[in-house]
């Protein structure tokens, strides 16, 4: 088993998320090494880049090159961690955020030290306001011990950091909507270019990183990048939070080395709840595209093996249904989703995603019209790539996913009015399960 | 309506920001407003935030609407917030649904005659490993919902 745990290793539970915990399991020493031994920040980005860390919010930039951007010199720098984690099917975030959040502040801190950011914020998703108010203890913790803001470890650098709540807005997981809202705005997306690392929040130059990205720089640090690298496969670095939910025997966060096959993630998972058949997986949140199960049994976890699928790794959200999923209801779902979250600001993703909801509607109940999977086909070519920010995109490509693998199972529906999974067997499967673990 | 004491909390929220960038605490500012005036926003609260941070109201409004925890309709003293996306929906969320929609004899946005409770469907949360998962007054998340457990949080809630 390739079960890895780095981030969450040793973490103990709600039990294990104080500073005196952390620094137990080995917390801080990092940025001690990096302070003590006056690392320069050409060598921290550089030990980054070795590690090949990419983003872990969906997108997979690798992180030091990201680092990089950011101008030299003085004056007003931003950091900020993207802590909003709504796509759904993700909830690694909140693990860490739980379990281990000085691994974030530690992060974050170092991150500081290599980008010449003076101050930083966590926007918090808020729906899990409890650890918004658990991570604003953590940041007074590191404070009161001289680990955090003026001064730190007494030496002449300083970072200041604090925790922002959002309210219930998905799109403020997108980087610039992250920054208006922080602002005080609305949380529509803006334009690019520029990007943030020349005008950020409050236009001066910020790094956007996600939770797990921050929480992976200590280790990194502190094994080496090329160490690193080496727990993933070449351009695949490190090791991933897989959140795991859906129909199977034991949900919950899984932390891997990148690159272990999906079969080995699905057997930690206890397999397919009931003994039932695998139908369909979505590998990287609601947004990847679905993978029938013939396709996914023969991946591997990690960004290259999944995008060669034609999906992608995303936030390593994996959704697993089984053969009692009605494949139109489950898209249903998930266009209303992105329909309901839609900001607004641009045509083509306000009205089309609108237009994609209704016309899975429909089809899901039994008014689909024989000219509506071009149709959808239609309004997903439309959306894409015509926005400002990737929630068009989003939008679009669950619809293609589903309409690619499941094609058969929208014109049935269409055909004979009704679903292909009988309606008394998709209730069965979709009943409250609680797993014997929890 | 913003007492001195939520004035207080949101001096603290204003503090974390660049001066001159008051208008960062609004999100904070709006959920501490809220949590004193029973849950949702009324107008006059609206425009408090709005002098106290000295924005247009305008822009405070536009907060308030674009962010879906803010209420700016009155609720009951307890709203739940039910996940019924796809994962929580595959574990059994819209189970979950139904059954508070039974035992509340309320739909989805309503509120219960006696005022004690509002029924809302919510988007992801971003816990779908603990479905059915849902949310009590925005703030306490409530993981593996059954029957059993709901019967207990209603008592529970019943009384508060």
């Amino acid at each position: 088993m390739s079960l890895r745990p780095l981030i969450l290793a040793n973490t103990n539970g709600d039990a294990g998320w104080r500073l005196e915990h952390y620094l137990a399991r080995g917390g801080y020493s990092a940025l001690k090494k990096v302070i003590a031994g006056k690392v320069s920040p050409e060598d921290l980005i550089a030990e980054m880049k070795a590690s090949v860390l990419r983003g872990r919010g969906g997108a997979g930039f690798p992180t030091g090159l990201k680092w990089s951007f950011m101008p030299k010199g003085e004056g007003e720098k931003y950091l900020c961690c993207n802590s909003d984690e709504g796509e759904p099917g993700t909830f690694k975030d909140r693990d860490i955020l739980r379990y281990n959040p000085h691994a974030v502040i530690e992060g974050m801190t170092i991150a500081a030290w290599a980008t010449g950011a003076t101050r930083g914020y966590n926007y918090i998703h808020g729906e899990i306001f409890e650890l918004y108010e658990r991570f604003e203890e953590a940041l007074q913790e590191a404070r009161n011990a001289g680990l955090l803001g003026a001064r730190i470890l007494g030496s002449d650098f300083s970072f200041e950091l604090f925790a922002h709540h959002g309210y219930g807005a998905y799109v403020c997981g997108e980087e610039t909507a992250l920054l208006e809202s922080i602002e005080g705005k609305k949380g529509q997306p803006r334009f690019k270019p520029p990007f943030p690392a020349n005008c950020g929040l409050y236009g001066k130059p910020t790094t956007i990183n996600n939770t797990e990205t921050f929480a992976s720089v200590p280790f990194i640090i502190n094994m080496g990048g090329q160490a690193y690298l080496d727990l993933g496969k070449p351009n695949n670095g490190g090791t991933k939070l897989f959140s795991i939910s859906g129909h199977v025997n034991r949900p919950g966060v899984y932390e891997l080395e990148m690159g272990t096959p999906f079969a080995e993630l699905l057997e930690l998972a206890g397999g397919v709840r009931g003994g039932r058949k695998l139908k369909a997986v979505i590998p990287g949140g609601s947004s990847a595209p679905v993978l029938p199960a013939e396709i996914i049994m023969d991946c591997t976890m990690d960004y290259d093996s999944l995008s060669a699928a034609g999906s992608m790794l995303g936030s390593g959200a994996v959704i697993v249904m089984d053969e009692t999923v009605c494949m139109v209801k489950a898209l249903e779902r998930l266009s209303y989703f992105y329909h309901e979250e839609s900001c607004g600001q641009c045509t083509p993703c306000r009205e089309g995603s609108g237009w994609l909801y209704r016309i899975v509607h429909r089809i899901e109940n039994g008014q689909g019209r024989e000219e509506d999977l071009e149709l959808l086909e239609s309004v997903a070519g439309n959306i894409m790539g015509r926005t400002v920010c990737a929630l068009g995109d989003a939008a679009a490509m669950p619809v293609r996913g589903f309409l690619k693998h499941f094609q058969s199972e929208f014109a049935w529906h269409i055909e004979h009015k009704g679903c292909l999974v009988p309606l008394d067997v998709q209730r069965a499967g979709s009943q409250i399960y609680v797993s014997p673990s929890c | 309506m913003l007492s001195a004491e939520a004035k207080q909390k949101i001096d603290r929220e204003i503090a974390k920001y660049p001066a001159g960038q008051k208008q960062s605490a609004v999100m904070s500012a709006l959920r501490i407003a809220q949590e004193e005036n029973a849950g949702w926003l009324p107008k006059e609260a609206i425009s408090e935030v709005a002098a106290y941070l000295e924005m247009p109201e305008v822009a405070v409004y536009e907060v308030a609407t674009f962010y879906n925890m803010y209420e700016l309709k009155p609720v009951g003293r307890h709203k739940i917030t039910v996940c019924t996306n796809l994962p929580c929906a595959l574990s059994g969320g819209v189970h979950v649904a139904e059954y508070l929609q039974q035992k509340l004899g309320i739909g989805f946005n309503e509120t219960t005659p006696d005022g004690k409770f509002t029924l809302k469907e919510g988007e992801c949360m971003g816990a779908c490993g603990d479905a059915p998962v849902l949310l009590h007054n925005n703030h306490k998340m409530c993981s593996w919902m059954t029957p059993e457990k709901i019967d207990r949080l209603l008592a529970e809630l019943e009384s508060k």
